[in-house]
């Protein structure tokens, strides 16, 4: 299979560039919105194909369970959810970065907090980026702004997971998952056979053979200095993962005096209102984070010394303007625009917001 | 007529002198060490009766540990 | 006959199985953890199923039984063994992959997990350790912990207006068109011991052949838990849990 055009939601995309990618396994439940990534995944039957393994399972407490043991034995291995099932896969979650398993798990945001509504939302900013569950870990979040990425970041997630052997995060919100756009679904490429496995993840829990000694999974270290160190070494590879994977999109910065911060579906709004508002002579440009986590500091770094303040977009009461703040360095006035509860901002509320905010710009 | 002959081990060091290996043999030939204790403090068993053994592996089975070895020979009168 | 005419390698009939390797067993003295650990270790050893063996370690007492039986293990969260073993087999069918858990594991926190896993008929063998009470954590009181039984957390006893009923989850396990075989046994005497090797012997087949779930129960002590010698455990368990948890097969549709 080679590239292929189609026109697809986001969910949807999603399932099909699982297939292609040869993941071995899905373990999903369903929850609004996000319900169509299974849906399609059945539809589908891509065991009767590729071979891979799809489960609707009881619970997201046990579909994140199923992707634990299912990439202990070095298997490429997802679940996707919504946000109140996202706080219930935390447990999972945090084993499975403990246990330095990669793993891909999609969250398809909607509003909180508790059970909320199935209307978009990015209030989970927080929780995917500052680890979610208990204990000193990260995720590598991937925040798709297009169904395009919904596909793409499919293999980028998986790709950057088994690199740093650590799980990696979509996360999507609803306008993404619900919304239908053309997609090059990428090449297909088969599943990995056994022997690969074997050779790329020598931890993986196989069965013993007499050639080697017996694998554990576990996150379980009594014994504090070993326990310290096996915290220092989730921390080297997180730096690792800061300094190496870093991913951003910058538009119209490069004369802006002023600068809108969003990522996903609120970029795209944005970027709309900055078309409109250079049509007026206002130069504006927009940074978009690709990678929630690592934070793209080094743009923001730079562009601190150049705008005179950001106006930070977000569905939620103000989360990513934190990173933000920390990433210029408060050089500059950095404000939060966010409408909650489902609402998603129009263009002339965010125009508003930001002359409310900078009012020195109409000039 | 022939006859069994049997005969045990224990690994000292490995017991924790739990006792259920006295209980369960037939022909009451395990104690624990009524004074001496292994590294870590327990009272560990041993053959005070070895003459009796039949070699049943009885002890052996129930040991929660692994530590006995059970040995067994048919010998002709 | 001279003891030492009898001790030679020729005449050994009894020795720990390899697998069961030699470290030293955290277990309290006379836990039948233990035997359990022996027992799968000698069966895993005579199917020759060493580089097929996945096992699924609990929380609990046995979170540790990774280091005493050395084959391949995942450390799973507190009840979500039969989640993992369900990843783990759906996407390596190939493989024998066995749950081990405790009460509290298998059916307080992990019901939900256990009773679906059962429910689809994984082709998974799960081993439930059930001594009434939670050992690792001080022992306090198990969903099967007996009505009067005095725990940490039931210190005057188990008392059902207050703290529910005994849970017997085997029977309720057979009930499931997903099981093959579920079956309560124990390990406090030779006879006992062999005849839980023979189950878990056949819970491991079936999983291998992929003819659905199986339970083998071992109904156990906890003598530090139970403040009693190895030896007045054994006995208090044949006086008392037997009567709520009684041995025997409970389903086999394979025989």
């Amino acid at each position: 299979m080679n590239e292929e055009v189609k026109l697809l939601k986001g969910n949807e995309a999603i399932a099909l560039a699982a297939i292609r990618y040869g993941v071995d396994g899905y373990f999903g439940y369903p929850i609004t919105p996000q319900s169509e990534i299974l849906e399609t995944l059945e539809a589908e039957m891509p065991w009767e194909t590729t071979g891979m393994v799809v489960l609707q399972a009881e619970s997201e407490v046990a579909a994140i369970n199923m992707v634990y043991g299912g990439a202990a034995s070095g298997k490429a291995v997802m679940t996707s959810s919504s946000s109140p099932g996202i706080s219930l896969k935390q447990e999972g979650i945090s084993y499975l970065a403990a246990s330095e398993l990669p793993a891909l798990i999609v969250n398809v945001m909607r509003g909180g907090p508790g059970l909320g509504t199935i209307h978009p939302s990015q209030a989970d900013y927080f929780q995917a980026t500052k680890g979610g569950g208990h204990g000193d870990y990260h995720l590598i979040v991937l925040a798709p702004k297009t169904v395009q990425e919904m596909a793409d970041f499919v293999y980028l997630g998986f790709d950057l997971a088994f690199k740093y052997r650590t799980p990696a995060m979509i996360l999507a919100d609803g306008i993404v998952g619900q919304m239908m756009e053309k997609v090059v679904l990428p090449p297909a490429r088969p599943r990995r056979t056994k022997e690969q496995i074997a050779e790329q993840c020598p931890w993986a829990v196989t069965g013993k053979p007499s050639s080697r000694k017996q694998n554990v999974v576990t996150s379980l270290e009594l014994d504090t200095a070993k326990m310290e160190e096996n915290n220092n070494r989730f921390q080297r590879t997180y730096s690792l993962i800061e300094q190496n994977e870093q991913r951003y999109e910058e538009y119209l910065t490069q004369d802006a005096d002023y600068l809108f911060v969003a990522f996903g579906s609120m970029a795209r709004i944005c970027q709309k209102v900055i078309d409109d508002m250079r049509t007026q002579g206002i130069k504006v440009g927009l940074v978009r984070p690709i990678t929630l986590w690592p934070f793209p500091t080094e743009v923001f770094d730079r562009l601190s010394q150049q705008v005179k303040g950001m106006l930070v977009v977000e569905l939620n009461a103000g989360q990513m303007i934190e990173d933000v703040k920390l990433a210029s360095q408060c050089r500059v006035p950095v404000h939060h625009y966010g409408r909650l509860g489902g609402i998603v901002p129009n263009l002339k509320e965010i125009s508003e917001a930001f002359f409310n905010s900078f009012p020195d710009a109409k000039k | 007529m022939a006859k069994i002959l049997g005969a045990v081990t224990v690994n000292k060091e490995r017991c924790k002198g739990c006792d259920l290996c006295v209980v369960a043999c037939p022909k009451d030939v395990l104690q624990l060490q009524p004074k001496e204790v292994n590294n870590r403090g327990y009272h560990f068993a041993f053959m005070k009766n070895p003459k009796a053994c039949i070699g049943c592996a009885a002890c052996a089975t129930v040991c929660p540990d692994g530590c006995i070895e059970v040995y067994r020979v048919k010998v002709n009168d | 006959m001279n003891i030492n005419d009898i001790i030679k390698p020729e005449n050994l009939v009894y020795a720990k199985p390899r697998l069961l390797n030699d470290n030293h067993m955290h277990y309290c003295p006379g836990c039948s953890h233990g035997v359990v650990h022996k027992l799968i270790a000698e069966v895993i050893e005579e199917m020759g199923l060493e580089d097929k063996a996945i096992g699924i370690a609990p929380v609990g007492c046995a979170v540790f039984a990774y280091n005493y039986i050395d084959i391949d293990w995942i450390e799973a969260a507190h009840g979500r063994a039969p989640a993992v073993a369900t990843g783990a087999k759906r996407l390596n069918p190939e493989n024998l992959v066995f749950s081990y858990q405790g009460d509290g594991d298998l059916s307080a926190i992990g019901t939900c997990e256990t009773i679906h896993a059962a429910n689809r008929g994984e082709n998974i063998a799960m081993i439930f350790i059930n001594n009434g009470i939670y050992g690792m954590t001080g022992g306090q009181m198990a969903p099967t912990t007996l009505e009067g039984m005095k725990t940490s957390t039931t210190p005057y006893g188990r008392r059902a207006d207050l703290n529910g009923y005994p849970l017997a989850i085997s029977p309720l396990l057979a009930q499931l068109d997903g099981t093959c075989y579920v079956t309560r046994q124990a390990v406090h005497t030779p006879v006992a011991v062999r005849k839980a090797k023979a189950a878990i012997r056949q819970a491991f087949e079936n999983s291998m052949n992929g003819l659905g779930t199986s339970l083998v129960e071992i109904v156990s002590t906890c003598n530090s838990g139970w403040k009693m010698t190895p030896a007045q455990s054994n006995k208090w368990m044949e006086e008392n849990m037997f009567k709520k948890y009684p041995l025997g097969d409970i389903k086999n549709t394979v025989k």
